[in-house]
């Protein structure tokens, strides 16, 4: 189906169905449950996980295949929440210009910052884009603020110069990001018994991209292009003289993440028409690589499972504070509730960073190939087992 | 004219000459054997040619055309193919995979960007490989990751890898150090087999007599950086300034 074999026809329609389906699938709990605070099926929520979802299959792309770690892939995101608002101010409020102007715009600053850092490889290479991000981040915030608007963020305001549709709204307000009329803030509930899901446009928006964007990784993992850039990862000498250059490989490969990246900046300035350069800032980099190691570097269906992964824990562990945690040991005897709270306390709220370093550590040691290795050993585990049933069979029904 | 053509070539490390006016003429279709003791220049000239290394004076030429300059994969693209001492394959890919990539080399040049195509659409290519495979009696491994490869099996993917661009000049460093007697002979036996078959130049550096009298039709005794002798197997043998600066040392 659409030039892919049979396997990746299977995970492209799985992911389909999994993201097409999330307003269902991330609201298990009826809302006036206890269970509620679990729910990850709410708009803002889910566009984040596709979003990241997509700024992470792009990391892959260069992280994954080539080897070449780059630790300043956010700048590309804010890149393209930049150029997606100024498109906002100036020509219209339809996410389509939008999306494309970032796409471009980061994918001439990934070529800029590509062609100098791949000058050099390994760590070397690492700290180039590190330096270059944060060079971005610190212009952002400095001499860019005519273009950048500092620290306040860039931001639509009523008296922008917009070519297209008019600066203020019918109303008097502000007007919304949409495309081709369809708003992306709006959103449908559906109400089934105690269960309650929310069907909005953004998020639809934004889970038909990342499709587009993890179908044509799948197409690049699978070209004579994907095969270059794991050979370049495998043995560059090798590469020098089987008569093939390494340098545009990499280079082409970190355009492309870098364009994947502005897409995802792009996406988010279109759900929420801001950009700040704390989008650029070093911290934001290293979450893509740890999004990417966790969920498996080098697989395709990795990234989207670390970014959701990280991104759940982000909104949900961090919603879980003293009182929810009293809540749910009220049944335990005082002193003894006290202390599994105070136990508990430090990884949740404010320290779910700390389970999220717990959780990474665990992965890295004993699942070097992130979770998506975990599931295959469940499902080896599972066929093993089926295997062997079989072979007994097959052993003892001779002798009966 | 020889189909490789070596004319005053030096290198200097710092104060120590590597190479000093090394003159050697490889002829078409020939196997030429460049054996010397260790620290005899041997690695250096190699490198010059492959264009990992420029010389300090002197020309290479290849094919009429002069190689100095120009980087390894510029001069791969030339028809000049090198295996390496220590076997370089691509150990994170199959076997199947590693045959592919020179193929890909050999038809869309240094760089092209393929993103979209499917490797699996390109059934020409892979059957191309596939038939090297079968040659070099490696198509029942064709799906195995290279990296779990036996070195044996390791030097022939190479070779394979090697051969399936249809080099013209074939430079082969040391392709049997570190290898049992076994393996030793079947490297023989596949390079005699592809000397026969095909229209090669075979250029090869190599410290083991045995490997050397049995394949070349020319040997160049390189000492300290300049050739003692050149001249034919057979004449080699006895000769006594080799006999001196070379054989004469193991005794």
């Amino acid at each position: 189906m659409f030039g892919l074999d049979k396997k990746d026809s299977t995970l492209l329609i799985l992911v389909a169905v999994l993201t097409l389906l999330a307003p269902f699938i991330l609201n298990p709990f009826p809302s006036d449950s206890g269970l509620a605070q679990f729910n990850a099926g709410y708009p803002d929520l889910m566009q984040r996980f596709v979003i990241f979802g997509i700024f992470a299959i792009g990391f892959n792309i260069l992280f994954g295949l080539t080897g070449y770690l780059s630790f300043g892939h956010a700048a590309f995101l804010g890149v393209g929440s930049y150029s997606a608002v100024w498109m906002f101010k100036l020509l219209s409020m339809n996410i389509l210009p939008a999306i494309i102007l970032s796409v471009i715009i980061s994918g001439l600053f990934a070529l800029v910052i590509g062609f100098v850092s791949l000058r050099r490889s390994g760590i070397y290479f690492s700290i180039l884009t590190l330096a270059f991000a944060q060079m971005s981040f610190a212009l952002a915030y400095s001499v860019l603020t005519p273009i950048t608007n500092g620290e306040t963020g860039l931001q639509i305001a009523l008296d922008d110069p917009r070519i297209f549709g008019g600066a203020v709204a019918a109303d008097g307000s502000i007007p919304v990001t949409n495309l081709f009329g369809l708003e992306m803030r709006s959103a449908f509930d559906m109400a089934v018994g105690p269960w309650s899901f929310t069907f909005s446009a953004g998020y639809y928006v934004c889970a038909i991209v990342m499709l587009i964007a993890f179908y044509l990784a799948i197409r690049i993992f699978r070209s004579p292009f994907g095969m270059m850039l794991r050979a370049i990862k495998s043995n560059q000498t090798r590469m020098n003289y089987t008569g093939l250059n390494p340098k545009p490989y990499t280079l082409a490969a970190f355009v492309i993440s870098g364009m994947y990246a502005g897409l995802a900046g792009g996406l988010m300035a279109s759900m929420d028409p801001l950009a700040g350069a704390e989008r650029m800032q070093w911290t934001a980099s290293g979450e893509v690589v740890l999004m990417t190691i966790l969920g498996g570097a080098g697989t395709l269906i990795g990234p989207v499972l670390g970014a959701g992964a990280i991104k759940y824990m982000e909104n949900i562990f961090s919603k879980i504070n003293d009182n929810v945690l009293h809540g749910w040991f009220a049944f335990l005897p005082d002193g003894m509730e006290d202390a599994v709270v105070w136990i508990l306390h430090p990884f949740v709220g404010k320290g779910w960073h700390l389970t999220l370093g717990i959780i990474f550590m665990l992965v890295v040691i004993f699942l070097p190939g992130g979770l998506v290795e975990g599931g295959q050993r469940i499902a080896r585990a599972f066929k093993g087992k089926k295997a062997k049933e079989t072979s007994e069979k097959a052993t003892t029904e001779p002798a009966e | 004219m020889g189909i490789l053509e070596v004319k005053d070539v030096g290198k200097r490390f710092g104060g120590l000459q590597a190479l000093g006016d090394v003159n050697l003429s490889v002829k078409e279709n020939t196997c030429h054997a460049i054996i010397g003791p260790n620290g005899a220049g041997k690695s250096t000239l190699l490198n010059c040619l492959v264009g990992k290394l420029i010389p300090d004076t002197g020309s290479v030429m290849f094919d009429g055309q002069s190689v100095l300059g120009r980087s390894p994969h510029e001069i791969n693209q030339m028809g000049i193919s090198r295996v390496f001492q220590t076997p370089e394959i691509f150990g994170d890919l199959t076997v199947m995979e590693n045959m592919m990539i020179p193929l890909f080399a050999k038809r869309d040049g240094s760089y092209r960007l393929h993103a979209i195509k499917s490797v699996m659409n390109e059934r020409q290519l892979r059957e191309e490989a596939e038939q090297m495979l079968e040659e070099v009696n490696m198509l029942d491994k064709r799906h195995m990751h290279s990296a779990s490869m036996s070195r044996g099996d390791k030097r022939r993917l190479e070779m394979a890898m090697c051969l399936i661009q249809r080099p013209k000049l074939l430079l082969l460093d040391e392709p049997t150090a570190g290898m049992a007697r076994a393996d030793t002979n079947n490297t023989i036996d596949l390079l005699k087999e592809i000397k026969e078959k095909r229209d090669i130049t075979i250029a090869i550096i190599e410290h083991d007599m045995h490997v050397v009298f049995s394949l070349a039709d020319r040997i160049t005794v390189l000492a300290q950086g300049t050739p003692l002798v050149e001249d034919a197997p057979e004449n080699i043998k006895g000769h006594p300034k080799v006999q001196e600066a070379y054989l004469g040392e193991a005794h």
